[in-house]
């Protein structure tokens, strides 16, 4: 089956200004050689710590940041150099969800007008099927038609987050790229959401790229996962054989950091010496190597490069 | 009798006078933090938490808000009974805390050596000198590399983990009895977070410090506490310990928030299923329904839980909950 998105060899790199004359005296590498495909119907979770690149992977492959290198493959077009009339047609197929559903809302529109809005940028519905429309993604996602006429004040945030989805799907994408949807959402709102993500995809076989930095709700809704750090990916793989049997040193240290809701749990963990090192400086050979528990000589010289250690399960790491 | 209590807080009621009228947002709060154990506040936004924090540290902003009833007992005295200047000398000596957010909580125009010496010269009848020392031993206290040079750095040079590190050494530095910490690593990576919290319980250890530690992480609360205080619209819903808790929660919203929350599954070898919803939304503080205020979003309520608010019940030896229908639901 074709990708609903394959993205190849992404790169994006942000010059670093500094001084009067505004010349370039650095570069970020935010994203710096990313590949991954989605299926249709199929969530890949990306995961990371901040300033990993994932937020970044997510604008630039949505053409929100112009992205410097690397191929976005939607529907066997390659979108990442198409002026901005051509991609028009490609933003139908891929909408965003945003972290904060406090921010990403006009405060002005009223939430049937937020919705509405993509049917008239793209002349999809007016008038009253534009009406009918909105109603019924309104009701998809557990709001009340009645509510249309509220604005974005008069909503909680989960109930933010569902108007943010409902603008999403007003279009019938085929892809969401959702940038940590759940994480600004209390702890009993996040799971109304996340099933309410879960439920969308049963339905209408809808793919995301699911970017969060919480590895057990990353590992619920996922069928695939790639682990991110200083903008590469460092591993990949199903779900199941990513969090069952990590491969790289870098998704064993998240997992064990992560803290389990169980006390009868006492887990020995491994923890990580200091912080992730500047996108700006990312350190020679493999970038994982200052805080590396194995690093070896050949790790801070020699870049690894993602090698199939098991079927479908990838990592760069020279050791295993 | 509760053995050995160092921070006695008894009917704790917080308003806030809004022009949306009076938001109750600790109401009859009370619970004991031992010697030398780690109490979990745990709770939603604006369940109180924070709220109840700053008001053990008579830290609530006045206007609006006002700490109406009470008694907040340190070793037996209570700071809601004495004058301003006393209390100045309470906090950063006897009681500390730190922040969720380090980089607002710290001044941005002193170094952190400054930061920290400042703390100690406040409390302690020190020369300038052997504060700035004392600076340095707390930043190697608390894992900092190189502390005499990061004493000379300013906030923004460090990154977020270090600069929670410095937090815990501003705090610390007088040796407190109690620190409270209201979400510290809520802002932080993971693999930061999981350096601050064994960072925070190897000082404990340490000192003997007792910690009353506010959070929202049910994970975080698991892996460092003994004994938790469940928190739901303003009032304590339950108490117990940490063992107890997880396995045998016995308020609704409790249990609710243990069946909504993913687990790793591959470490507990539980099956992915749909999570648990608890559906509608925590109510307006300012606008709390009468009896229980979970009973919207509760299905064991019944008529008795709009009725009245539930009292809290020792429903086993230790395990404190407000809830008509506990004891049927155990």
């Amino acid at each position: 089956m074709t990708p609903v998105l394959h993205v190849e060899d992404l790169k994006k790199h942000y010059p670093v200004k500094s001084g009067f004359l505004r010349r370039t005296t650095g570069t970020v590498f935010a994203v710096d050689g990313v590949s991954f495909s989605i299926a249709p119907g199929e969530t890949l979770g990306l995961v990371g710590e901040s300033g990993c690149g994932k937020s970044t992977v997510a604008r630039t492959v949505m053409r929100l940041v112009e992205p410097t290198s690397g191929k976005i493959m939607v529907e066997g077009t390659d979108i990442a150099r198409l002026p901005k009339a051509a991609l028009r047609p490609f933003r139908r197929e891929m909408q965003m969800v945003f972290q904060d559903p406090f921010s990403s809302l006009n405060p002005r529109m009223s939430a049937g007008d937020i919705v509405r809005e993509p049917l008239l940028v793209h002349n999809v519905a007016t008038g009253r099927e534009a009406d009918d429309r909105v109603a019924a993604l309104f009701a998809q996602v557990g709001l009340r038609p009645a509510q249309m006429g509220n604005f974005p004040h008069q909503f909680s945030g989960g109930q933010r987050q569902r108007i943010s989805i409902a603008r999403a799907l007003a279009l019938n994408p085929r892809l969401i790229v959702a940038d940590e949807p759940v994480s600004a959402l209390d702890v009993s709102i996040q799971a109304q959401v996340i099933n309410l993500l879960m439920d969308l995809q049963r339905d209408q076989g809808l793919a995301y790229l699911f970017i969060a930095h919480d590895l057990a709700v990353v590992e619920h809704i996922s069928h695939k996962v790639a682990v991110m750090y200083l903008g590469r990916i460092v591993e990949y793989a199903d779900k199941a054989s990513l969090y069952r049997t990590p491969q790289h040193p870098y998704t064993e240290a998240l997992l064990s950091a992560v803290p389990v809701p169980d006390p009868k749990l006492k887990r020995r963990k491994r923890l990580l010496e200091g912080d992730v090192p500047s996108p700006m400086r990312p350190p020679p050979g493999c970038a994982f190597h200052t805080r590396c528990p194995y690093a070896e000589a050949r790790c801070k010289v020699e870049a690894p490069v993602l090698r199939e250690l098991a079927p479908g399960h990838v990592a760069a790491c020279h050791l295993r | 009798m509760i053995a050995d209590p160092i921070l006695e807080v008894t009917g704790l009621r917080t308003v806030f006078f809004t022009s949306a009228g009076l938001v109750r947002a600790v109401e009859d709060v009370s619970f004991t933090l031992r010697r030398g154990e780690v109490l979990a506040v745990v709770g939603e936004s604006g369940c109180g938490k924070s709220i109840t924090a700053l008001s053990l540290m008579r830290l609530v902003p006045s206007p609006p808000g006002r700490i109406v009833a009470g008694s907040v007992r340190l070793e037996g005295r209570d700071l809601l009974a004495i004058s301003e200047p006393e209390m100045r000398a309470v906090r950063g000596n006897l009681m500390s805390m730190i922040f969720q957010e380090p980089m607002t909580s710290l001044n941005p125009v002193l170094t952190i050596g400054e930061q920290i010496a400042e703390a100690v010269r406040l409390h302690r009848d020190v020369t300038k000198a052997q504060a700035w020392e004392r600076a340095v031993e707390m930043l190697r206290r608390v894992r900092i590399p190189e502390p005499a040079q990061r004493a000379k750095e300013y906030p923004h040079q460090l990154s977020g983990g270090m600069r929670q590190r410095a937090m815990i050494a501003i705090a610390l530095a007088c040796d407190p009895k109690v620190l409270i910490a209201d979400e510290p690593t809520t802002a932080l990576d993971v693999t930061i977070q999981a350096q601050i919290l064994d960072l925070v319980l190897q000082l404990q250890q340490e000192s003997g410090t007792s910690v009353l530690l506010i959070t929202h992480d049910l994970g975080v609360v698991a892996e460092t506490a003994q004994r938790v205080v469940v928190m739901y619209a303003g009032r304590k819903i339950e108490e117990a310990s940490v063992e107890d808790l997880f396995e045998r929660p016995m308020h609704p919203y409790t249990h609710g928030l243990m069946r909504s929350i993913p687990h790793l599954a591959a470490l507990s070898g539980a099956v992915a299923e749909r999570l648990q919803e608890i559906p509608g939304m925590v109510p307006a503080l300012s606008n709390l329904p009468s009896g229980c205020a979970f009973a919207a979003r509760c299905g064991h309520a019944d008529a008795a839980c709009t009725a009245g608010v539930p009292p809290l019940v020792e429903r086993r030896p230790d395990h404190f909950v407000a809830c008509w229908h506990a004891g049927a639901l155990s």
